[in-house]
């Protein structure tokens, strides 16, 4: 089986928020839930640099260690899915997350959080695949109709990548011995402790 | 082009300052590059962008330049090649925009306790840290350093208690009961009591079940059952928070001022306050174990209040950093807070016959009484003397 990664090209992304926009159309996910987001770090100064981030499907995953009610699954993809039957809505995973992925929808008193949502790297939940129920809970699942994640395939400059971390981390090396630069692979020192050498 | 006749005049007039005579030493010098930076904007030459800056954008970046990649090394050749040639150059692409190092920013980020973070176009402050490798941290101090604290602190405190039990049994009262009572707690001292331990008690076992309760919960009843139960223990526990900080409030005014510590306290403590030698040292209304729980409670419970009302209300008050913290210490403190109650619980009941009356009814034996509070009961005794009017109330504590 593939291991699926994420992997964004942070010399490619112009920040055009195509794929926030493509994931919140795809999943319909509510009002004030971000899967994915863009972020622009040093903004307007030599070294600028736009990195589209979501969940990253951490090898030992952070979330699924802390979470109390043990509520996280690894696909045989590797994808790291949770189940929101299960969830309670502690927290506990945005706290461990080093990317900002869990989000909650605010529900119930003070600051209670209701079941967590993220990218599910558009491959559904442990519902039946494909079934209304899926969809509701957790959104399309693209993998079992053998497709990759939107918000990768509609970059529009390629800039996202998702696939086989093989393979992306293949074509992202090709890219930066082609051009000459490139600032590697965000976020994969932290979720698989490994980076895409050059 | 409108913009550019206001410059050349500056230029020539900047220029020929000098000649009119130098108002100031350092002026030429430090003229020059003020009269030559409106020049690329207006679009006269970029290849004179000073070389400096690529150096300067790299440390931005936090990247450093030793970076081994070949992009680094093209860094470093770009500004030499473009000097001989007045023709602006086709730039090395990455020279100007500052070159960053994922792996490198990474690093430092996990090594210096930093995140990464920039600018978002959504209204949520979180989402604008990238990466904040510091979850690691908080999932390390969650995992195994709380779950090792409450384990041996929980564990540990029962360890002792069933040693103790097994040792010494259910303490008595050496004279036996005297038959009469006297006034310990009254009703408004044992419903304060009552409100703050029956939330401390489903606090600390809602919360104990997040930390342990995968482990030891969870194979028992099922995933399903234990979801249910979990949930109900976090609504608990949130609502809950407010009858336990009121508790520890009132605890707090009406028994501080039997709480201050004295010398008696060190005599009750060199001598083991009775537990371990046979005579009962001297002390008031609270002996210097009952103080040490009352500050562990007054104390311990409002950091732990405080702790949970930073965590009851994410982010309003603090960023991720304080979330972590709070959470870190709301943990620890809650742990041993625990530990300490169940110490407090069973001398409180099984552990020492008659001392459940205090907190029951209100009222215990007054031979217990003599035995652990011999000044108090003096203190009440004069007090009725003085001023409990009226025989029936006065004389049968009187003639004691």
């Amino acid at each position: 089986m593939a291991r699926m990664k994420f992997l964004c090209d942070s010399d490619r992304c112009i920040e055009c928020n195509a794929c926030v926009t493509a994931c919140k159309n795809e999943h319909e996910v509510p009002w004030g839930i971000n899967r994915r987001r863009v972020v622009t770090i040093n903004d307007g100064r030599p070294g600028e640099r736009s990195i589209s981030m979501a969940c990253m499907h951490c090898t030992d995953a952070p979330c699924a260690a802390v979470c109390p009610v043990s509520c996280f699954y690894t696909t045989a993809d590797a994808i790291v899915l949770h189940d929101k039957d299960l969830c309670i809505g502690c927290g506990y995973c945005f706290y461990a997350c080093p990317f900002g992925a869990p989000q909650y929808p605010r529900v119930g008193n003070f600051g209670g959080r209701g079941k967590m949502d993220k990218c599910t790297y558009c491959a559904g939940g442990p519902q039946q695949d494909n079934t209304i129920v899926e969809y509701t809970q957790y959104g399309a699942n693209r993998i079992a109709e053998g497709k990759l994640p939107l918000c990768a395939e509609m970059c529009s400059t390629k800039a996202l990548l998702a696939g086989d971390g093989e393979m992306i981390a293949t074509i992202y090396r090709e890219r930066v011995q082609a051009r000459g630069y490139g600032a590697g692979a965000w976020g994969w020192r932290t979720a698989y402790r490994e980076t895409v050498t050059v | 082009m409108t913009r550019s006749t206001p410059t050349l005049a500056l230029m020539a007039l900047l220029l020929a300052a000098p000649a009119f005579g130098q108002s100031q030493p350092g002026a030429p010098a430090a003229g020059a590059p003020e009269i030559q930076a409106p020049v690329p904007e207006v679009g006269a030459g970029r290849g004179s962008q000073p070389a400096g800056q690529v150096p300067e954008s790299t440390a931005q970046g936090d990247a450093p330049t030793g970076t081994p990649a070949p992009a680094a090394a093209g860094a470093v050749t770009a500004p030499q090649a473009r000097q001989p040639s007045n023709v602006p150059p086709t730039p090395a692409p990455f020279s100007d925009r500052g070159q960053l190092s994922a792996e490198e920013m990474e690093l430092q980020a996990a090594l210096r306790g930093e995140r990464i973070g920039g600018r978002i176009t959504i209204p949520d402050r979180q989402a604008a840290t990238l990466i904040q490798p510091e979850g690691r941290d908080w999932r390390e101090f969650h995992n195994r350093t709380l779950t090792w604290v409450g384990g041996v602190a929980v564990l540990g405190m029962l360890a002792i208690l069933l040693l103790f039990f097994l040792a010494k049994g259910r303490l008595t009262t050496e004279a036996g009961p005297a038959g009469r009572t006297i006034q310990r707690f009254n009703l408004f001292e044992r419903v304060a009591h009552w409100m703050t331990a029956s939330s401390f008690i489903v606090l600390g076992l809602s919360g104990l079940n997040l930390t342990f309760g995968r482990f030891l919960l969870l194979p028992i009843i099922g995933p399903e059952a234990f979801t249910a139960f979990s949930l109900w223990g976090k609504i608990a526990h949130n609502y809950l928070a407010f009858p336990f900080t009121l508790g520890i409030l009132l605890l707090f005014l009406i028994w501080v001022k039997d709480n201050i510590p004295n010398r008696l306290d060190l005599v009750w403590l060199k001598t083991g306050g009775g537990f371990i030698g046979r005579e009962h040292p001297q002390a008031g209304r609270f002996n210097a174990g009952q103080k040490m729980v009352f500050w562990i409670t007054v104390i311990g419970g409002t950091l732990v209040a405080i702790s949970g009302y930073v965590l009851i209300f994410p982010f309003t008050v603090t960023d991720m950093a304080g979330q972590q913290l709070a959470h870190t210490v709301h943990g620890i403190l809650s742990v041993l807070m625990v530990a300490a109650m169940l110490a407090h619980i069973y001398i409180g009941s099984i552990g020492m016959k008659g001392a459940f009356d205090a907190m029951g009814s209100g009222q215990v034996d007054l031979n217990w009484a003599k035995e652990h509070h011999s000044m108090w009961v003096d203190d009440e005794l004069a007090k009725a003397r003085t001023t409990v009017v009226g025989p029936a109330a006065a004389r049968p504590l009187g003639a004691d």
